[in-house]
């Protein structure tokens, strides 16, 4: 592009406002760097080796909180003005007392509000992460001598106890399974309501339909975490008949409503940016409106509306709020989609707030967060380098 | 130009009614969801949306009384977050518009980062704001000034860490109203001898106002709306005060919802209480975005 600035008398004053321009319009990379840089420093401590310092930290911790539990159980501390913390989940508090009366098997969550059984209520109803344990005895024994990469790639996800375990396993098949399910369900919807907005629709349509899909991207994530809780997993339930309310499938529908928009508007914007040339000749040769729709225009936008499909993987996986309230939260080994999950964005969104910062588990959990940069920025770099640049070629012939 | 589909026999009509109808009903299906979420949230909650519980603080451990702190708490954040993270979106804008080739490595580094940026995890955003702005600034501010009250988490440390997350979203839309100021006027600004930041500050930023506005309402409707970015960046789920400082904790629309939606000690009884907060929360980034969608295609049109 010609620069129609390039003659311009400079001075002093135009160079340093320029310059300092140019400083802050490189935030953006310096912050990019800044969140690897100290997302893995608070990881880091993992690797240096005053873990083992921190562990017994937590676990004093871990029983401090469970005898101010037990004193005051009539009082929930969770309305507690003076507490420092804001309490999202106490897996510390609520790992003994359901140690005590937990019955291997039994998923006690289910029962928790007998009062108001399809209400899901964490404070008591959070499946104990020792339930798993209890199954699987022989990890427990082995806890003590497995290295932190062993304890890391093992099944069993049970930050909080004796021996703590952090493996990741279930935790990455449950973010496995409601992405799925929810790209499963948004990705055709939202591929085919691109396909009516840009092709089918009359004008005062498409006028009406399109920011009515934008408004839904601009829905908080806690409000459509709302609704599933209280409506979707009922109704799920109620065709279904599965045994708990709140599962794979219930959470999956819920991003999906997150993903929907993302890939809507993206697959919309390739779809309209194919030439109409292409749209031309297709009917000029004879073939009807929805012969071109579907076999001209949609293979031609392909690698946009690939793009639409992958920044709607990266929207649901990464999603916190939504997995949060409508999975279940249990980390279960399973690739049921009836059973509860739990995704590492709500393990990290519902265990941060409890942590000792600086413990192995603070360490942890900051690692995960890594891993769900590293894997944004990927999903990132692929549809930025690899879609966008073939988009452009097929078309432009650059 | 329309080619008329009686001409092809039967089964290919058919399969074109079908083919039409299955893209109809996605669309139908998508905007009946909305349409049902919103309808399904006004019969559960609409009545209880009153001017008593705008004003009112919660009583009796969030079961009873109003949503005044989270209101004024998310009103707080939004209005701090937008003043640290409009004008650095702006600058970069104006870097990308005006300033950069667009072929050079720093100017698609500066994209790549933005377009980055727009799809890190909003979870991921709140770690940052742990590891970055708690620990190491909060933490430096308060072993430097001799201070206690930066190194936890605050109304500060939020909005800063909203502002970066709803970066790219200031920076796409003042860009592309940037854009739409016509080239013709920056070339007539420097042929009467202007130089290049009086072209910027007197005739393309007025021309562009519309667009820094959009920005900012998409801006703060992305960061009013945000829960997970913040969650252990400085919210509470109870508090008796206004906060009276930036570096004091706060309570938050969404963060409200999510605490009486699960953590109730009686989820029952406050059902009405979340169906209207949620009610009041919709409304305002509804409302919030509805205005800058509105503003954007009048825009676009020009």
């Amino acid at each position: 592009m010609n620069n129609p600035f390039r003659t311009t008398r400079r001075n002093i004053g135009e160079l340093i406002a320029e310059w300092s321009i140019r400083a802050v319009a490189s935030l953006s990379i310096i912050v990019i760097f800044l969140i690897f840089v100290f997302v893995f420093r608070e990881a880091s401590t993992l690797f240096l080796g005053d873990s083992d310092e921190a562990t017994p930290q937590s676990t004093q911790v871990a029983q401090t909180d469970s005898t101010s539990q037990t004193t005051s159980s009539s009082e929930p501390d969770v309305y507690n003005p003076e507490a420092e913390e804001p309490e999202v989940y106490n897996p510390e508090a609520e790992a003994p007392s359901s140690g005590e009366e937990g019955a291997p098997g039994e998923f006690i969550y289910i029962a928790a509000n007998p009062a108001y059984p399809h209400i899901y209520n964490p404070s008591t109803g959070l499946i104990p992460p020792d339930i798993d344990a209890a199954s699987t005895e022989e990890d427990v024994v082995l806890g003590d001598t497995l290295s932190f990469t062993e304890n890391f790639f093992s099944s069993t996800w049970q930050p909080v106890g004796e021996v703590p375990k952090f493996g990741i396993v279930p935790l990455l098949i449950g973010t496995a399974k409601t992405t799925l399910i929810a790209i499963l369900i948004g990705a055709p919807l939202g591929i085919l309501a691109a396909l009516f907005v840009a092709f089918f629709a009359k004008p005062w349509i498409r006028e009406i339909v399109k920011p009515g899909i934008e408004l839904l991207a601009g829905f908080p994530s806690v409000v459509i975490g709302f609704f599933c809780l209280v409506s979707v997993a009922s109704w799920v339930q109620d065709i279904t008949g599965v045994p708990y309310r709140l599962n794979a499938i219930v959470g999956g529908i819920g991003l999906s409503l997150a993903v929907i928009p993302i890939v809507f508007s993206i697959a919309e914007d390739a779809l309209s940016a194919v030439p109409k040339t292409l749209r031309e000749a297709s009917l000029a040769l004879g073939s009807t409106e929805w012969q071109t729709a579907y076999r001209v225009m949609l293979p031609a936008a392909a690698p946009g509306v690939f793009a639409a499909v992958l920044l709607g993987i990266g929207r649901a996986f990464g999603e916190t709020m939504i997995a949060i309230m409508a999975t279940g939260n249990a980390p279960l080994s399973t690739f049921s989609p009836f059973e509860p999950a739990r995704t590492v964005a709500a393990t990290i969104g519902s265990e941060m707030g409890e942590v000792v910062w600086g413990s192995e588990h603070y360490g942890v959990l900051f690692l995960l967060g890594v891993l769900l940069f590293v894997f944004s920025f990927g999903l990132n770099a692929i549809t930025e380098l690899y879609v966008k640049t073939r988009f452009i070629k097929r078309f432009q012939g650059k | 130009m329309q080619f008329s589909a009686s001409t092809l026999p039967l089964p290919k009509r058919l399969l074109g009614f079908f083919a039409v109808l299955i893209a109809l009903t996605a669309a139908v299906a998508v905007v009946g969801i909305i349409l049902g979420m919103v309808g399904n949230f006004l019969a559960n909650g609409g009545t209880h949306v009153t001017w008593e519980f705008l004003t009112e603080f919660p009583r009796n451990s969030n079961t009873e009384g109003g949503i005044w702190p989270a209101l004024a708490g998310t009103t707080l954040l939004v209005m701090l977050m937008t003043l640290l993270g409009v004008p650095v979106g702006t600058a970069t804008a104006i870097y990308l518009t005006e300033f950069a080739k667009q072929d050079s490595w720093f100017a698609r580094s500066v994209r790549f980062a933005v377009n980055t940026l727009a799809g890190v995890p909003s979870i991921v955003f709140g770690l940052f704001g742990v590891g970055f702005f708690i620990q190491f600034m909060g933490g430096n501010i308060d072993a430097a000034f001799g201070t206690s009250s930066f190194g936890d988490g605050s109304l500060l440390w939020s909005s800063a860490t909203l502002a970066v997350l709803t970066l790219p979203v200031v920076i796409v839309s003042v860009e592309e109203a940037l854009r739409a100021v016509p080239r013709d006027l920056r070339e007539a600004s420097l042929a009467l001898g202007a130089t290049r930041m009086q072209t910027i500050i007197k005739v393309v930023l007025p021309n562009s106002v519309t667009g820094i506005l959009t920005g900012s309402i998409l801006a703060v409707g992305r960061g009013a709306g945000e829960v997970a970015a913040i969650l252990f960046v400085g919210v509470t789920y109870s508090s008796e005060v206004l906060p009276s400082a930036v570096t004091e904790k706060f309570m938050h629309l969404g963060y409200h919802l999510f605490v009486l939606s699960t953590q109730s000690p009686d989820v029952e009884k406050t059902l009405p209480l979340q169906f209207a907060t949620t009610l009041v929360l919709l409304g305002l980034t509804f409302l919030l975005n509805l205005t800058a969608i509105l503003i954007r295609s009048r825009l676009r049109k020009r």
